[in-house]
């Protein structure tokens, strides 16, 4: 195996370039494409576990849980099928990584769901594309018939006793549906309404059945532990979090995008070094460090390395690795305005706290911003946010919550200020 | 008048079918196609759908109203979508809403007279590190600015027929 790359940050994830592509199997081969999944198949599906519990691989859709771990969670004595999902329901607000893999280089993901769905004992995997990328879907597709066509998926998978198929799945435009539970229930053709838990999905799942859900980044780093290793794949992260990140950067910086790193890369050394500083030179006002539901920091707060133990012990996370950053003469206000309403949007109405308290955060703050907030307002905002977290079937009511409660707290004399002068001082 | 696929559409459809174990599964996407081939899920269509998976109309009813890429009411031939959420707000989103706004005389989840165009506020579209973003029918157009937004208008306008 080739070793060489190892020391070429930003060559294992985001292998292609802008304006460039790998749709197609030849050239993907020549890349040294399957090899992985060849050694993996030759491996026990047990064995495939460990090596990726080995290679410390955090699952990349948000919540950071260790993938390896998660597959041990099927129970071995049931005799059901096994689903294997992969989460391309791309959405949450600054996110934009899994769409490079949809869109410009789908066989390593395709590979990772290969070796992945071997481990759990899947002869069948849906992947989850978000409506929207409807482009995405057909190169998706595309790619997946040429793999049927050459013998790598199908009843015979590389001509060993193993049976795989893939399917695509479009999602119709629901957030929530990101939510691995309303995943299942999507593909089940109901609305996408989170389930209780217990039962787990590696216990009861789709259609009843064990079932694993992935992000497409995870799957594709997957297929990083095995063409490297696990103790390879390791070293390209950090010792408890294993492999590189792609990072997506956005807002207010010269040159936003993808960026691939090692995880735990300081978040100054993505702003200023891989994004070029921000527009203008301005400095930094705020930044959201995974996806707009994480917790707000402020400029003082940017010194950080970006994995998911260091971001939690500041009170925030990692989440999607989705960061936005916003410069001095944003309003603070306005920013929270258009996350609390896409909360509000989003919530699927199921649970009271979430139906009714992502409505109250997003028209307090939405008065807040139009200069009819009251005395009283911010507290009320905590109060509200308070009551949300941790009272909802799913993770969306504290997605809701964390970002209220982080602005109100860190940008308080600002609302207070929208509040006594009854106008935005920025003048929106 | 009674409903039916095109032959191109009933393929898909039948290949669906294959892909799950119950019908039910099959139901998004069989919505999804119903929706491009009939422009919108009017009740007519969305019955057919019902009987095409052997499913209660309600049920289909139930799910097609939770998804909003559903059309529940007819759209534009071209549908443009802008995303509002943060990252395209703090490049401009907003200006470029206004801009598409006064150009087409039209409010987000209005169509116009000819019915060439529908605007609509849409939620985060994944383009954030190329943003403002919008999508036209599927078709996404990124780094948007007011000039790029008017060529894109009149292009599409010339080839939809429409002065």
């Amino acid at each position: 195996m080739n070793d060489q790359t190892i020391e070429t940050p930003g060559k294992h994830l985001l292998r292609c370039g802008p304006g460039e592509d790998i749709l197609d199997l030849d050239r993907h081969l020549a890349t040294g494409g399957f090899e992985a999944v060849k050694k993996a198949l030759d491996m026990q599906p047990d064995a495939v576990r460990e090596e990726v519990k080995k290679g410390n691989l955090r699952g990349r859709g948000g919540a950071g849980f260790p993938a390896g771990v998660k597959w041990g969670f099927i129970p071995a004595d049931n005799p059901k099928p096994r689903y294997l999902l992969v989460n391309a329901d791309e959405g949450e607000p600054g996110t934009f990584k899994d769409r490079y893999f949809l869109e410009h280089d789908p066989f390593p993901l395709l590979e990772g769901i290969i070796i992945s769905a071997y481990a759990i004992g899947a002869n069948t995997s849906y992947i989850y594309v978000r409506g929207e990328f409807v482009k995405q879907i057909r190169i998706l597709e595309d790619c997946i018939a040429q793999l049927y066509k050459s013998g790598y998926l199908g009843e015979k998978v590389l001509g060993r006793d193993y049976k795989l198929d893939i399917y695509v799945h479009p999602g119709a435009g629901a957030y929530i549906c990101g939510e691995e539970s309303a995943l299942m229930e999507s593909i089940e053709g109901k609305p996408g309404r989170p389930r209780n838990r217990p039962p787990f999905p590696a216990v009861v799942g789709l259609f009843g059945c064990p079932t694993i859900i992935n992000n497409v980044e995870t799957m594709a780093c997957v297929s990083l532990v095995f063409r490297h290793g696990a103790e390879k794949f390791v070293q390209m992260g950090l010792e408890k979090d294993g492999g590189p990140k792609i990072y997506c950067l956005s807002g207010h910086l010269k040159k936003p995008g993808l960026y691939e790193a090692p995880m735990g890369t300081n978040l100054k050394t993505l702003i200023y070094d891989y994004a070029g500083g921000t527009l203008d030179d301005r400095p930094i006002k705020g930044v959201i460090p995974g996806g707009s539901s994480t917790p707000v920091l402020t400029a003082d707060e940017i010194d950080i390395s970006m994995d998911f133990s260091s971001l939690a012990a500041a009170g925030t996370m990692l989440g999607s690795g989705a960061t936005i950053v916003f410069t001095e003469g944003t309003c603070p206000v306005a920013v929270l305005k258009r996350i609390s309403q896409f909360y509000a949007h989003e919530s699927c109405g199921q649970c009271t706290p979430c139906r009714s308290g992502t409505g109250w955060l997003s028209r307090i703050v939405d008065s807040i911003e139009s200069g009819n907030g009251r005395a009283g307002d911010c507290d009320l905002l905590l109060d509200a946010a308070g009551n949300i977290s941790g009272n909802t079937i799913c993770a969306l009511g504290d997605a809701a919550a964390m970002p209220v409660t982080s602005f109100v707290t860190k940008f308080r004399d600002e609302f207070e200020r929208h509040i006594a002068e009854g106008r935005c001082p920025y003048g929106n | 008048m009674t409903l039916a696929f095109t032959a191109e559409s009933e393929e898909k459809f039948k290949a669906l079918l294959g892909r799950y174990p119950n019908r039910q599964a099959a139901l998004i996407p069989t919505l999804v196609i119903a929706d491009r081939e009939f422009g919108y899920l009017s009740r007519e269509v969305m019955e057919y759908v019902a009987e095409r998976l052997d499913l209660p109309k309600t049920y289909v009813l139930n799910t097609a109203t939770f998804y909003t890429l559903l059309h529940k009411q007819p759209v534009g031939r071209y549908h443009v979508q802008v995303c509002v959420n943060v990252s395209c707000y703090l490049n401009g989103a907003d200006h470029i809403a206004d801009h598409l706004k006064r150009k087409l005389g039209i409010g987000f989840g209005e169509i116009t007279e000819d019915g060439l165009f529908s605007l609509e506020g849409v939620q985060c579209l994944a383009s954030c590190g190329t943003a403002p973003a919008i999508q036209v029918n599927d078709d996404y157009h990124e780094n948007m600015t007011p000039e790029k937004a008017d060529q894109l208008i009149d292009s599409l306008r010339q080839a939809g027929g429409g002065q």
